[in-house]
Parts: structure tokens; sequence; C-alpha cells
């Protein structure tokens, strides 16, 4: 296994981010962040709502207009290469009743044969062949509203790296996925860390499952924080003014939010809504 | 005793259907798109444009107003892609007021003078007028049509579903976007003359919305899409030929029922 390790993940790709900013006209969304990526990590970028994480998800994709450069190297001759990006977003624009199965959603993004005809064999085996990684194989002809949320990650995760990226990035979903859904999606992103030779950045709202399975954590608010291990971003100052203190940040990831929000003369519900929007 | 072929003694018949067989499957597949887009209003908006167009031909004194009427229908569709991808205020909000804006211009031109009538016969529209020579072009745009089909659906598709994933992949978003709204354009005004401002985009969007209904992926999307939209055209016309309605009505209320019925049955499933 750990051979195997070494042979995929080469840990000779580096991904720079330099001095990236976005600004929505006058606003200034993000402004010089600096970020060095290595392959076969796992980056957890974290910080409160509105901070722009999702900004960062977009400028990366180059979504946004942005100031700055993403650099992806190959550290071993110092060749400059084009960076495939493999992107999960938190959810998909799919109303109930959608005529859209796996099958059409995958074929729709990687291939060229056209959906609305008779399904190609081909194509068909080798999107089941990508679902069966991710124990999804019996989804493919599923209708893509009928998933739960847990199935859905699943299959955009397959999809996403289905054309073998060199940075994978992952809006964590925050809804519509249990305890049990939620671990084996860290299951997963731990296991294509390990096993496909590929940075991971991802934007993280559950603090504990960062402590959990993070190599390399990111505390965001305009520009960076601070950056470091799990243990050196948790026990920072900056993460304290962030999150306040450790009890404070227990009760709001336990969902006594409120109890919380009470003993502070604050409405945590109201908050939540708002980042909800913020994520989309 | 009524003869059921008798309608086809006709050369007006004839064409009009041949005319049909064109028209309904090319709205029927655009129609797919429309609605997974959520661009109803859109369509909707474009179709009356085309008074606006053919405003603009009167004014600049042409002979023949669907160019004048095509050019305008495509800048306008850039036009409403272009303002609703900035996302400031809600699209349908912006769409009708351009619309509104776009129909009263053109009603003011062509009004002026009480002149109106000439061109009223555009708001419903006239398929038994339709030449040998009309339907030719019909048929160059029914081929380019399916060709762009053929290879730009799956990525119109997936931008469908989600713009920033599309763009992850390579998918060239603006450009597809673009590219369907213009033809969307052409095709609207290449028919408003034989369908009718009034009620072109109901058979843009009924055949598609009722196989929506029913279906389970994008194959059954396409199949019923297409049934729905052949059906109720060549019903229409014929029932219009026995009862002395005019067409284009005919073709709407006979796919309206069609999208009742599958709204039944599918909330029955």
């Amino acid at each position: 296994m750990k051979l195997k390790k070494i042979i995929e993940t080469c840990g000779f790709h580096c991904i720079k981010i330099n001095h990236l900013g976005v600004r929505f006209g006058e606003q200034v969304v993000l402004k010089d962040v600096n970020l060095h990526i290595h392959c076969g990590s796992l980056n957890a970028i974290i910080g409160k709502n509105g901070a722009g994480k999702s900004t960062l998800v977009r400028a990366i994709l180059k979504d946004v207009p942005t100031e700055g450069t993403i650099e992806y190297r190959d550290t071993k001759n110092g060749k400059m290469k084009d960076l495939k990006i493999g992107y999960v977003p938190q959810s998909i624009n799919i109303e109930k009743n959608t005529p859209l199965s796996v099958y059409d959603l995958i074929a729709s993004y990687q291939y060229h044969y056209p959906v609305f005809l008779p399904k190609n064999k081909k194509i068909y085996a080798e999107i089941q062949k990508h679902l069966e990684i991710f124990e999804a194989a019996d989804l493919i002809d599923k209708q893509v509203c009928n998933l739960s949320g847990g199935q859905l990650q699943r299959v955009l995760l397959s999809m996403a790296v289905a054309d073998k990226p060199k940075l994978l990035l992952l809006d964590e979903p925050v809804s519509g996925i249990d305890k049990n859904g939620m671990e084996l999606f860290y299951k997963t992103i731990t296991y294509l860390k390990e096993h496909y030779d590929l940075a991971i950045i991802l934007i993280s709202h559950d603090l504990d499952y960062v402590k959990k399975y993070a190599d390399h954590v990111v505390l965001l608010d305009q520009t960076v924080l601070t950056q470091g291990t799990v243990k050196e971003v948790f026990e920072s100052e900056e993460f304290r003014c962030v999150f306040g203190n450790a009890d404070a940040e227990e009760s709001w990831i336990h969902g006594s939010a409120q109890d919380l929000g009470k003993n502070w003369g604050i409405d945590f519900k109201d908050k939540r809504l708002e980042g909800g929007n913020d994520n989309d | 005793m009524i003869n059921w072929t008798s309608w086809l003694d006709y050369s007006f018949m004839r064409n009009a259907l041949v005319a049909i067989l064109i028209i309904t499957p090319l709205f029927a597949l655009l129609g797919t798109m429309i609605v997974n887009k959520k661009m109803a209003y859109f369509s909707d908006a474009l179709g009356h444009s085309a008074l606006t167009g053919i405003a603009v031909g009167v004014v600049f004194g042409m002979q023949d107003t669907t160019i004048s009427m095509v050019i305008f229908a495509v800048v306008f569709a850039l036009l409403l892609n272009k303002i609703s991808s900035r996302n400031t205020a809600s699209t349908d909000t912006i769409i009708s007021v351009f619309s509104s804006c776009s129909v009263a211009i053109g009603l003011a031109i062509l009004s002026a003078g009480g002149n109106f009538s000439k061109y009223s016969a555009i708001l419903v529209g006239d398929i038994l007028s339709i030449t040998t020579q009309e339907i030719g072009y019909l048929v160059g745009i029914f081929a380019f049509t399916i060709l762009f089909w053929i290879f730009g659906f799956n990525y119109l598709n997936a931008i469908s579903i989600h713009r920033t994933v599309a763009k992850s992949k390579q998918i060239p978003v603006k450009l597809m976007d673009n590219l369907f709204a213009v033809l969307v354009a052409l095709i609207v005004m290449l028919s408003i003359k034989w369908i009718g401002i009034l009620i072109i985009n109901a058979l843009l969007i009924l055949p598609a919305a009722s196989a929506r209904n029913i279906s389970e992926n994008i194959r059954e999307y396409h199949l019923f899409s297409l049934i729905f939209s052949l059906f109720s055209g060549i019903v229409g016309l014929v029932v219009s030929y026995y009862t002395n309605v005019a067409t284009g009505p005919m073709i709407v209320i006979i796919a309206s029922v069609i999208y009742f019925a599958t709204y039944l049955y599918g909330r029955r499933k």
C-alpha cells in the first residue's frame, strides 16, 4: 500500500497561488491570498460565513476576474504545466422531476456522444467503472433528483476525478447528509488523496472533521489569517478571534448554537441562514 | 360522411403539412433546453420582439422585413443574455421590462397613421400561406439545428446543470449560451409568420413541459417532446381544416390538453 502511494502521488508537483485577489466593483472580497499546495495533501479552508471561501473556489476556477497568479509546477524540473482541476460543488441545480439520470449527468460533461441518442454501451460501462470506486455503480440509471445528498456527492466526486485532475476542489456539503454520510465522504477523499496523484482543497464548514482529516489548514477572512498544521491553526490567536474559545466552538458544532446565542443575545438561526446563501 | 383525406387535395394544405413536419420537431428539441434553462420568459420576449423588428424594417424602408426581424431578434437575444448573466436584478423583471418596451415601440411605429391592421396577421400567424420556397428555408435551418444539437446538446445540458462545473471541464460556457440564444432567435423569427406571436411560445414550451411530466431521463424527454409536438401539429392542422378555425390556436389547444393529461398522469406516479 505504502509503495503504491509513492508511485501514485509523486510529491513533486505543487500548486502555488500568489497574491490572489478578487474584487466585485468597489468591494474587496479577497486580497493577497498566498497558498502553497503539494500533491497528496488535504488542505482545508476554514473561516466564518462571508469570509470569501466560496469566492476563493471560483477564483481558482477562474470563474471570476482575479488578480495574482496560479502556478502549477513540477518541482523536479521546474517546468510549468497546465493545471487540470476537478470541482465538486455543494449542490447542483436539479429540481424535482427533472428528467436526468446519473448516466445523462456524467455523459453530458465527459463525452461528446449526444445523451439524447440511445445509450452508448462503451460509455455506459466506463461511467459504471468510475462510479464503482465510490460505491455508486448501482446508481447509474437512477434519476439525479431522487438521489440522497450523500449519493449525489459520490456521483459528483466520481465525475470530478474521471479525467485525472491534479487539483481537486471540494465544497463540502452542508445539508442533506447524515453523520455516516459525512464520515464516508471524508474517508473517500482520504482514499483519493492516497491513491491518485492530486492535491485537494476542501472548503469545510465542520471543524470536527477538519481536525480529524486535514493535513494543512488555512484560516481565511478576506486574506489568509494563518495557516499550518491542524494543531498550529487550532491553537492560534487568530483562530480564537474568529471562532471564539473552544467551548463556544464545540457547542456551535453540536447544534446548540441557539442556546449559546441566548447567552450572547444573538439569534444564530438567522445568521446561519445568511451563511447558507453566501455559500451557493 | 366526411372524407378524411380530402384536405390533402389542396396544395396549400400539403405545404402546411410539410411545414408542420419541419417546425414542430425543431420546437420540440429547442423546448427541452428552454425548459431546462428556465428560459420561457426569454423566448416569450423574443417572440414579441418580432413586432419591433418589423417596425425597424418599415422605418428603414426595407422591402423584406424578415431580414430586419431576424437581425433585431439576434441583437435582442444577445443583449438579454448579457444582462441576465450580470445577475444584478432578478432576470424575469429585466426581461419583462425590455420586452414591454420593445413591443410598445414596435406597436407605436406600426400603428402610426392607423395602419396596424396590415400587420395584425403576424399576431396569429397563418400556416396555410406558406410557399414552397419558404419551406426550403425551413429545411435549411432544420438541418443546421440537428447538427448543432448533435454537437452542442451535451455542452448545453452540462451548463444548465452547473455553470461552474461546466467551466472546470473546459466547456465554452458563454459561447454556447450565446449560440443557443441566437439559434432560438433565428428559429422563432423564421417561423413566426406561420405560427403567430401570440402562440409561438406555447408551442415551444408545451411539448417539452408535457414530456418532462412523465420522463425519467434525457432520451425519454426528447422522444416524448417530439411525439407530443408532432401529434399536436398534425392533429391541429386537420382539425382546424374541418372546423374552420385558425391552425395555430388549434395546435396550441391540443398541446395544452396533452400537458394537462401528462400532468395528472405524472402526479399519480
